[in-house]
């Protein structure tokens, strides 16, 4: 399978799953309609909880990625959506490839840049986010 | 199973011949839940075990599994039915074979699930024929594993499973841990102090520290919520002490000052504002780190 979250990292193994779900979708190895690995055999694949798995799904049956068909299993959303999607985030990725280009033309190291991208995203979480 | 916690322990005090081994020890395991127990050795993980199994009666406290009180014998046998234990040393007969021990095994448990018991002798490639006594510590693992789980138990508890396994090993154990728990939903508790097998698949988290709890919650929530937020100063980093909750610990070196938070950023960046820092960063924290900070150094 595509998916491959990183126990060990600081961000919590859904996000991480619900992050490279969406990668898939934006790459194309997902497409509109394609099923995903159901919950236990993605959990014993990737030997992680249920729970997270079953998490992650319904984190991403909210935002409209996927939908969850009772006793089916779950399926990557209609097509506009994920063009939507698939636009910004080639667009965000011209962005992001431009600033790292810059950064590293500056000498910033690579776990520099990632660092400098983990902190902006601590602020936006915390501002977003007023308990904390 | 039903909502709710399948273990709870409140103020749990353990004394054996003055030595506490636990000291006011609370914790709550939630259905459904895989929880890793981690601290290090010594901190009381197994005595707390022995309570929950009713092998060990506590000085003070309570401590309740399926809400039946672990302390009352009666209901000990209840629990020890319902729950499938995989001990530090197996509790494995020598003498038998593995098919042996494990028809034993099968006739106290009217639930035994036979179509179960010969998917995991082939998954986890355990010879049936073959004395237990030459069986490698993986393997010793894996049977008890199987003898655990196939009762058909509402709880599995196990005490360091993965303790001296290789890599493959562990892989196979935890793999079958989640498998299981997917598929029956069974409660899962384990002790560890391979933080590694807990991150990977736990969704709980208790730390016990010297008898007590350090930390405890959703290791989803603790991730989100421990930052270390760094700030660098002009000149020396100020003696300061934070108001605001969720400190864990202040460290300064030179110019700059660490804070462990459990809170997320905002109450700290706040309040360090007064204190004009020159920069502010704030990074994750791994479980591990969480750990360390958190479990007393020895001192």
């Amino acid at each position: 399978m595509i998916f491959r979250p990183n126990a060990a990292s600081g961000v919590p193994i859904y996000l991480q799953l619900m992050e490279q779900v969406k990668h898939a979708i934006e790459t194309g190895a997902l497409r509109s309609g394609d099923q995903l690995p159901g919950i236990r055999p993605l959990a014993e694949e990737l030997v992680i909880n249920p729970n997270t798995v079953a998490k992650a799904y319904r984190e991403l049956e909210h935002e409209g990625v996927i939908e969850l068909r009772h006793g089916a299993g779950a399926f990557v959303s209609g097509a506009a959506r994920e063009k939507k999607l698939t636009d910004r985030l080639r667009a965000g990725q011209t962005i992001v490839a431009s600033a790292v280009d810059k950064l590293r033309s500056r000498g910033v190291t690579e776990a520099e840049i990632r660092r400098l991208f983990e902190a902006e995203l601590t602020k936006l979480t915390g501002k977003g986010d007023q308990r904390g | 199973m039903a909502d709710g916690f399948v273990i709870e322990t409140t103020d749990l005090h353990k004394r054996y011949d003055g030595v506490e081994a636990l000291r006011g020890l609370t914790l709550a395991v939630p259905a459904g839940s895989i929880c890793g127990f981690l601290g290090r050795t010594g901190a009381g993980k197994t005595t707390t075990i022995k309570i929950l199994l009713g092998m060990a009666a506590p000085t003070s406290g309570r401590a309740a599994v399926f809400g039946l009180p672990a302390d009352s014998p009666a209901a000990s046998v209840d629990i020890r039915r319902r729950t499938g234990f995989v001990g530090d040393d197996k509790g494995l007969y020598d003498a038998m074979t593995v098919r042996g021990i494990v028809r034993h095994t099968a006739s106290f448990y009217p639930k035994w699930n036979r179509e179960m018991e010969e998917r995991y002798l082939r998954r986890f490639e355990l010879p049936a024929e073959r004395g237990i006594k030459g069986l490698s510590r993986g393997m010793r693992t894996k049977l008890a594993m199987l003898l655990a789980i196939c009762r058909g138990a509402d709880l599995l508890v196990l005490d360091e499973p993965t303790t001296g396994l290789d890599p493959a090993a562990t892989e196979d154990v935890l793999q079958a841990l989640v498998g299981h728990a997917a598929e029956q939903g069974t409660t899962v508790f384990f002790s560890s102090h391979q933080l590694g097998d807990v991150e990977q698949i736990a969704d709980h988290v208790v730390i016990i520290d010297r008898g007590r709890t350090a930390v405890a919650g959703s290791l989803d929530d603790l991730k989100q919520g421990y930052r270390r937020i760094q700030l660098v100063f002009d000149g020396d980093a100020p003696a300061y002490t934070f108001q605001t909750k969720g400190v864990e610990r202040v460290k300064r070196s030179g110019r700059v000052m660490t804070v462990l938070s459990s809170a997320g950023i905002d109450g700290v960046l706040g309040e360090a504002r007064a204190l004009n820092p020159v920069s502010t960063d704030s990074t994750p924290v791994t479980l591990k780190d969480i750990f360390l900070d958190t479990v007393a150094v020895e001192d």
